[in-house]
């Protein structure tokens, strides 16, 4: 005669996995709703809750000021020119680091690390101080000018896309790229002609999140770049001076400007990936 | 003709010894031994990926050891086949008369020709992701076919196929074989496979071939 005991194992009921999944889906909606609570907040505000005109009315005056306008084109320069030259150093970063175990692929592999991981401050400073030991001609076309803003932009962005990139060519099978040269190929072509083709939708998350990175990159641009307007002020940095001049209105206004221009990239880069590059 | 003179690779834990083997003009050598012996990595060796330490490779007439794997003229079908996968199964059997500049014409003559030698003239505008298992299999020998190379290096090309796609890939191996006259070694872990394409067999153990008697008389 067996005895039951009341830990015998007995196989799970569809009411555990319910379970689990409910727990997860919780966790899940819990952060969507937040997101979604901030943003509520911020056009509730600026369209009556704390402000002194509708919510149209407060994004036609942003558009109307110069200093937001030149703050918006700036933007949106700076931002493109830090994602181009973040991608156009991350494949071949991306490539060498996933490819090849050289001597002091580490090092470099924990180095390119550091501008995720420090204080953007750091950062900042970091750029300051460098410029202050090369010669005095270089430091005044770029300290406190236009070219510091896309610079510190780089610096950060720049990280981000070398991890994605070494993550789109480590999931690239390295095989067809031998086969390629087997075929005739000499490495330069198989990278060119397999390898990167196959790391498009890679090389396209690469640039969306290094233009979102360089969108949100304030600490940086503030030490390095300075926030003088008409110069060198960015969106993020209009949301400092606006809530330093104690416009907390004009601060949520721009705010949900650059969440939109930042949808609009995410969506025109995910929407043209997936026509033209099968993602 | 496919040679390997004293050849010596150390990887490690894994190494070859003193390795010689030779498959004479227009034969079909079939290479069995146990996993981990060492059959991939002396197709690898023969298509320049490896670099042995000492001993020579004679491909043809030429001294190819020191080669980059594009000047050695040799087919190689990887295991499961390694297709690119951004490209139609019309590019993958272009792709190595383009590399060698070769004229519009000649290209799309030579991929006719390819296509429908192994049967797949249908699939020619289809991507890697929709074929079949055989079908990536014949897609991989005519992108290396397509430049009519001296030798064919086939790594277990009938694995992980169902029994009758294995049949009819077996008649198309023996249909290329005679058809094109290419000098074959052929990497496979299966008898019956060895038996029915081979005109010689080759047994690598611990790091050095044998001879492998196939049932038809004759010995490597």
């Amino acid at each position: 005669m067996t005895v039951r005991c009341s830990t015998e194992w007995r196989p799970p009921g569809k009411g555990s996995d319910r379970l689990f999944l409910t727990g997860m889906g919780i966790l899940l909606g819990a952060y969507a709703l937040l997101i979604l609570l901030m943003l509520a907040a911020d056009f509730a505000y600026v369209g009556g809750a704390g402000s002194d005109g509708s919510f149209l009315r407060s994004f036609v005056r942003a558009f109307q000021s110069p200093e937001i306008r030149s703050a918006m084109t700036l933007t949106m320069i700076s931002c493109t020119l830090a994602a181009i030259l973040s991608v156009w150093v991350a494949i071949p970063a991306g490539y060498l680091l996933s490819r090849f175990n050289f001597r002091g692929s580490r090092l470099i592999d924990a180095l390119l690390d550091i501008p995720i991981v420090l204080p953007p401050l750091v950062v900042g400073l970091s750029l300051l101080i460098l410029f202050q030991f090369l010669p005095a001609r270089v430091r005044e076309v770029v300290v406190y000018e236009r070219p510091a803003v896309v610079l510190a932009q780089f610096a950060v962005s720049c990280a981000f896309a070398v991890r994605i990139m070494r993550a789109a060519f480590d999931q690239i099978d390295e095989r067809c790229a031998l086969v390629a040269q087997t075929l005739g190929c000499s490495r330069r072509q198989a990278f060119f002609r397999v390898e990167l083709q196959e790391a498009w939708p890679g090389v396209l998350t690469a640039a969306t999140i290094a233009w979102a990175r360089a969108l949100g990159e304030f600490g940086p641009l503030l030490i390095f770049a300075g926030a003088t307007r008409n110069k060198t002020e960015v969106l993020s940095t209009t949301v400092f001076l606006e809530l330093s001049i104690g416009d907390l209105s004009a601060a949520v206004t721009v705010s949900l400007i650059m969440v939109a221009a930042a949808i609009a990239v995410v969506m025109t880069a995910r929407t043209w990936g997936t026509k033209n590059l099968n993602l | 003709m496919i040679e390997l003179e004293h050849i010596d690779l150390d990887q490690g834990a894994f190494a070859l010894r003193d390795l010689t083997l030779e498959v004479p003009e227009g034969g079909y050598a079939v290479l069995m031994g146990a996993s981990g012996s060492g059959k991939t990595t002396l197709l690898e060796l023969v298509c320049g990926l490896r670099q042995p330490q000492a001993g020579r490779i004679i491909i043809g007439d030429h001294d190819m050891t020191n080669a980059v794997p594009a000047a050695r003229e040799v087919g190689y079908v990887p295991q499961d086949g390694a297709l690119f996968k951004t490209m139609t199964v019309r590019e993958q059997l272009a792709f190595a008369l383009e590399i060698r500049r070769r004229p519009r014409a000649e290209i799309e003559a030579r991929v006719s020709e390819m296509a429908e030698l192994l049967g797949i003239t249908p699939l020619l505008d289809r991507l890697p992701p929709g074929l079949s298992g055989g079908e990536r299999q014949r897609t991989a020998m005519g992108r290396a076919l397509s430049f009519r190379p001296k030798v064919l290096l086939l790594d277990e090309p009938l694995t992980a196929l169902d029994d009758e796609t294995r049949e009819r890939i077996m008649q198309l191996l023996q249909h290329v074989q005679q058809h094109t006259g290419v000098t074959t070694l052929h990497v496979t872990h299966n008898r019956q496979e060895a038996e029915a394409l081979g005109t010689m067999g080759l047994k690598i153990t611990q790091g050095r071939i044998e001879p492998l008697d196939l049932g038809k008389g004759d010995h490597a």
